[in-house]
C-alpha cells in the first residue's frame, strides 16, 4: 500500500508532489505516461511561465525543468500509464516491466487538459493530412517536423497566439487567424500583435464551414456575414476549446460535472470516491499553468490533512450549482465548517450583471460584475454562511 | 517489354478484393491484386459499422444473403487462425413506435427464412432488461444473438497478408485505365506504369465498379455511391449498451445503428446519402449533430459522453438491391459489383462464390496443400494487447495504448502502411479521443521516413 500516488507529472501534479515531499510524506510517487515529465509547457518554447507560482519568468521547457527539480523528493515514474481505476484508490497500470496493480491510500488525479480536435468539433469536409491542434503542432515544430507551410489558425484564445509564436519560430507563416465570435478572445492587444508583429490577418465573425483537400489540406471554406469564401491553405491548426483529460474518472464512474467535463470535487479536492482527489486543469476547461500549479499545492495541503485524518466525512457535503449566465462553478460540493470557502466559475458569455450566492433561499453573497467568458470568476464565502444549509446556488443574472 | 502474366488479376483492394486475392491464391493460382491508392482498404471498405452480420434482415433468396451467410460462417471458421477478433455482443432491433412494433413479427419470420433460427421477438420489458440504457419509450424488440463485432480493417488486412505470404502479388498506386482481351488473355494498362497480363480479370472495384466493368462490356449496373456518416464516442460511452442496437429497417437502408466497436468505442450511424463523387466522403456538421441528437433520443446517457470524432464512408450502391456477381465466360471476366454495406460480412462468402464461378467456367482449382496462416496484430481488448505485456516498448498513442513496436511493425513489411490513414487503421494510433494532440510528433517521427509527404524538416 502506497501513501500517495499522483497521476500526471505536469505543473499541478509536480507542484503537489513537491508540497507533499517537503512536508515529509514518504512514498509519494508521480506516474507519468510520457518518457519525460513536465507536462505541456515542455513544448511551449517561449516565455510566459512561472510568474504566478515561482515569481520568475521562464520559457516553457525551463519552467518544466524547474517543476521537476523542485519535486525532487518524490519518485517520478516515467513511461507508466494508468489503464483503469478501481474504487478506493486501486489502479491498473502499464509499465515497461509489465502490468501492475497499484494500491494507494490516496490518488491525486492531475491529468490536465487537451485541445478539442477537429474530430470532436464535428467540422464538415474531407479528412486530409495537415489538420492538427496547437499542442500537436508545437511538439512537431520542436522536433523539426512541420506538416504545413501556410496553415490557418482557428480560434483566438491565448493559446492561438502561442501557436503564432511557434509558427514564427519555425519559419512558417499562417495565412489567417479565424475567430467565429465578434472579438479576439485573448486579452489585450492580441489582434494588433497578430497583424503588426506576425503579419497574420485576423478575421473575426468568421466561421470555418468546411475543410477541403484529398490527401493534404488544399483550402478551407469560410463564411463571414453570410458571404462565403474559399481560402487556400495547406493546414489547419485548431486552437483552444480545452477539454479536461477525464476519461479515467469517467470510465471509473466517478461523478463528472457536465458543465466542466471534469470530475466533481468537494472543497477539499475530493472526488465522489474520497480516495481520489483531483486538481489542476483536469477540474475545468483551462486556467494558465501557474494557477494549475497553485491548485496542485492547495490540493496537496488537503491531502496532508486527509493523511492525518483531519478531513470531515465526505457525505456531509451540500451541492453547489451554477445558474443564469454562469457556465460552471466548482467545487461542486461543499462541506461547511472551518475556513473560508473559495469558489471559481466562468460566465457562458460576455455579461454585465449581478453575481449572487443563495444558500437555500437565503442570499449569502452579492456583487455587481462585468465579465467576459474567458475570465475567471472567483468568490469567497464565510463558512458560517452555509451552516445548516442544504444547497448552494451561484447565479449570474 | 514483356509484362508478367498471372492467372488472375483482381482490380480493387477493398475487403472483397482482398478476400478474392486470398481465396484464389490459396486455390493455387497466381494472383495479382491491383489497387489505385497507396494502400489497401482505401475506398468503400475503410468506413463501415464494423459488424459481422448474420444476414437475418437480408432479402430471402438473394445472392446477398447467401454470400453473407457463407461469409459469416467462414469468418467464424478462420478468424482465430488469422488472429482476428470476434466479440459476441448480439444485436437488438428496437421498435420506437406502434408502426415499428407491428413490423417485428415480420422481421422474425424473415430471419427464419434466411436460416437465422435463433432470432426471437422481445417485449419492451425484455428489451429494457437487456438494455437498461435505452430510452423509456422503447416499445419492443427483436433479439439476434449471432450478430457480432469485428475489426473492419484487420480483417481485410489479414486476408491480404495471407495471400501475400502464400505467393500473391500486390500492385499499389496502380490505376487500371484500360484493358484489351486478345488470345485468351487480358492486358490491363496501368497509369504511369507497366501493364499487367492475366488470363482472367476479377472486378472488385467498389465505387469504381461500373467504370472498370466498362473495360469488359457496357456495364449493366451504375454505381451511385451512398454516403454514410458516423459519430464515434469515447470509451466511457462503450458500456451504455450491451449489444448492437439496430433500428427497424426501411427499404432503403438499415437505418441508424448504435453499436459498440471492437476497439471499445461507441458508434452512431450511418446516414444514407446518394452522391456522384466516388472517392471523397465528406462529413457535414449539421448531419453529425442530427446523428448525435438521434443517438441521444434512443440512449439518453449519450448526451453526457464525449465525442471522439466523426467519419464518412461510401458504399457502392447500384440500381439493384442485390449484389451484382457474375462470370462472363467469353470474356474471361468475373464481376463483383454493387457490394453495399454488407461487404465486410459477405467478403469471404463472395470469394467462395466466385471460386465456384471459376470452377464452373474456367477450370479446376487445386488448393495449396499446406498454406501459411500469418496472424495480424490484435488491436482489440478481446485479445491480449502489447501494452499489457512485460518488456513492452514505449506507449506512443496514449488514448489507444499503441506502443512504438506496433507502429514500427506496421511501417515495415509485410504489406506496410502506405498512407497515414493506413497506419492509423493498422495500429489505431491517433484514432482516440485526442486525435493526435498528444502523439502526432512521435507518430510523425516514426512514419515520415516511410510515408512520403507528411512533413518537411
Amino acid at each position: 500500500m502506497h501513501n500517495v500516488t499522483i497521476i500526471g507529472a505536469g505543473p499541478a501534479g509536480l507542484t503537489a508532489a513537491r508540497v507533499l515531499a517537503q512536508a515529509g510524506i514518504r512514498d509519494v510517487q508521480v506516474l507519468e505516461r510520457n518518457p519525460h515529465p513536465g507536462g505541456l509547457p515542455r513544448f511551449c518554447d517561449h516565455p510566459g511561465w512561472g510568474v504566478w507560482d515561482m515569481h520568475r519568468l521562464y520559457n516553457g521547457p525551463r519552467y518544466a525543468a524547474e517543476l521537476i527539480r523542485r519535486a525532487a523528493g518524490a519518485d517520478i515514474l516515467i513511461n507508466t500509464t494508468v489503464t483503469a481505476m478501481e474504487p478506493n484508490g486501486h489502479l491498473h497500470i502499464s509499465t515497461p516491466g509489465g502490468p501492475e496493480y497499484l494500491q494507494s491510500r490516496i490518488v491525486l488525479l492531475a491529468t490536465g487538459i487537451r485541445e478539442k480536435p477537429r474530430g470532436a468539433r464535428l467540422v464538415s469536409g474531407t479528412r486530409p493530412w495537415g489538420v492538427t491542434t496547437t499542442g500537436a503542432f508545437q511538439e512537431m515544430a520542436q522536433a523539426g517536423q512541420i506538416p504545413f507551410r501556410r496553415p490557418v489558425i482557428i480560434g483566438s484564445e491565448l493559446v492561438a497566439f502561442s501557436a503564432l509564436l511557434t509558427a514564427r519560430h519555425a519559419g512558417i507563416k499562417p495565412v489567417a487567424m479565424l475567430e467565429p465570435g465578434p472579438r479576439i478572445l485573448a486579452r489585450r492587444p492580441g489582434g494588433f500583435f497578430a497583424r503588426a508583429i506576425f503579419g497574420v490577418p485576423v478575421r473575426t465573425n468568421t466561421q470555418l464551414l468546411e475543410i477541403r483537400g484529398i490527401d493534404r489540406v488544399e483550402s478551407v471554406l469560410l463564411e463571414r456575414n453570410g458571404q462565403r469564401e474559399e481560402l487556400a491553405c495547406d493546414g489547419v491548426i485548431f486552437t483552444g476549446q480545452f477539454t479536461p483529460e477525464a476519461w479515467l474518472p469517467r470510465s471509473a464512474g466517478l461523478q463528472i460535472d457536465p458543465a466542466t467535463n471534469g470530475p466533481a470535487i468537494d472543497n477539499f479536492f475530493r472526488c465522489s470516491d474520497p480516495a481520489y482527489f483531483a486538481t489542476g486543469n483536469l477540474l475545468r476547461p483551462v486556467e494558465h499553468s501557474g494557477f494549475a500549479a497553485l491548485e496542485g499545492a492547495r490540493a496537496a495541503a488537503q491531502i496532508l490533512r486527509a493523511l492525518r485524518g483531519e478531513l470531515p466525512p465526505p457525505d456531509a457535503a451540500i451541492p453547489v450549482t451554477p445558474g443564469g449566465a454562469l457556465r460552471y462553478i466548482y467545487p461542486q460540493r461543499i462541506i461547511p465548517g472551518g475556513a473560508q470557502i473559495q469558489l471559481y466559475g466562468r460566465a457562458s458569455h460576455a455579461h454585465k450583471g449581478r453575481l449572487r450566492a443563495m444558500a437555500d433561499d437565503r442570499l449569502v453573497f452579492e456583487r455587481l460584475i462585468s465579465i467576459l467568458p474567458e475570465r475567471r470568476i472567483s468568490l469567497t464565502l464565510p463558512s458560517s454562511a452555509l451552516a445548516g444549509r442544504k444547497s448552494l446556488a451561484v447565479i449570474l443574472d | 517489354m514483356t509484362a508478367p502474366s498471372f492467372d488472375i488479376a483482381i482490380i480493387g483492394a477493398g475487403v472483397v478484393g482482398c478476400a478474392a486475392w486470398r481465396a484464389f491464391t490459396l486455390a493455387g493460382l497466381s494472383c495479382v491484386l491491383i489497387e489505385r491508392e497507396a494502400d489497401i482498404i482505401s475506398g468503400a471498405s475503410k468506413g463501415n459499422s464494423a459488424i459481422l452480420h448474420t444476414g437475418f434482415d437480408a432479402t430471402p433468396g438473394s445472392l446477398e444473403v447467401a454470400c453473407m451467410r457463407e461469409g459469416y460462417r467462414l469468418y467464424r471458421e478462420i478468424h482465430e487462425r488469422l488472429g482476428l477478433p470476434l466479440l459476441e455482443t448480439g444485436a437488438m432491433v428496437a421498435a420506437w413506435s406502434a408502426e415499428e412494433l407491428e413490423k417485428l413479427p415480420g422481421i422474425v419470420t424473415q430471419a427464419h427464412q434466411n436460416g437465422v433460427m435463433d432470432v426471437t421477438q422481445m417485449t419492451a420489458a425484455q428489451v429494457r432488461a437487456r438494455e437498461p440504457g435505452l430510452a423509456d419509450d422503447v416499445k419492443g424488440g427483436v433479439w439476434i444473438p449471432g450478430e457480432a463485432l469485428i475489426d473492419p480493417w484487420s480483417a481485410p488486412l489479414a486476408y491480404a497478408r495471407q495471400a501475400l505470404a502464400n505467393g500473391g502479388t500486390l500492385r499499389l498506386n496502380a490505376e487500371v485505365i484500360s484493358g484489351s482481351f486478345t488470345g485468351g488473355a487480358w492486358t490491363l494498362n496501368i497509369k504511369n506504369d507497366a501493364p499487367i497480363q492475366a488470363r482472367i480479370v476479377i472486378n472488385c472495384a467498389g465505387n469504381f465498379g461500373d467504370l472498370v466493368e466498362a473495360i469488359a462490356r457496357p456495364s449493366p449496373f451504375t454505381i451511385t455511391p451512398r454516403k454514410g456518416q458516423f459519430v464515434v464516442y469515447d470509451k466511457p460511452a462503450h458500456d451504455l449498451v450491451q449489444s448492437i442496437i439496430l433500428p427497424v429497417p426501411t427499404a432503403r437502408t438499415k437505418g441508424i445503428v448504435i453499436t459498440r466497436t471492437a476497439f471499445g468505442n461507441l458508434l452512431v450511424g450511418p446516414t444514407a446519402e446518394d452522391q456522384p463523387e466516388r472517392r471523397l466522403a465528406t462529413t457535414e456538421t449539421a448531419t453529425l449533430n442530427a446523428l448525435h441528437a438521434a443517438g441521444c433520443r434512443m440512449l439518453p446517457a449519450l448526451s453526457g459522453m464525449e465525442i471522439t470524432t466523426a467519419y464518412a464512408g461510401l458504399r457502392p450502391a447500384t440500381q439493384f438491391k442485390d449484389y451484382q456477381i457474375e462470370a462472363l465466360p467469353a470474356r474471361n471476366w468475373i464481376t463483383a459489383g454493387g457490394i453495399r454495406s454488407t461487404g465486410l460480412t459477405g467478403a469471404l462468402g463472395i470469394a467462395r462464390h466466385m471460386s465456384g464461378l471459376y470452377e464452373e467456367h474456367f477450370g479446376t482449382l487445386k488448393p495449396l496443400p499446406s498454406p501459411l496462416w500469418p496472424r495480424v496484430p490484435n488491436l482489440t481488448e478481446a485479445l491480449p494487447r502489447p501494452y499489457a505485456q512485460p518488456g513492452r516498448s514505449e506507449i506512443i498513442c496514449h488514448c489507444e495504448l499503441v506502443t512504438r513496436d506496433e507502429i514500427a511493425a506496421a511501417l515495415a513489411g509485410p504489406l506496410p502502411a502506405g498512407s497515414i490513414g493506413g497506419l492509423r487503421r493498422r495500429t489505431r494510433c491517433m484514432m482516440g479521443r485526442c486525435q493526435g494532440f498528444y502523439c502526432s510528433r512521435r507518430v510523425l517521427e516514426l512514419a515520415a521516413p516511410h510515408i512520403p509527404g507528411l512533413a518537411d524538416a
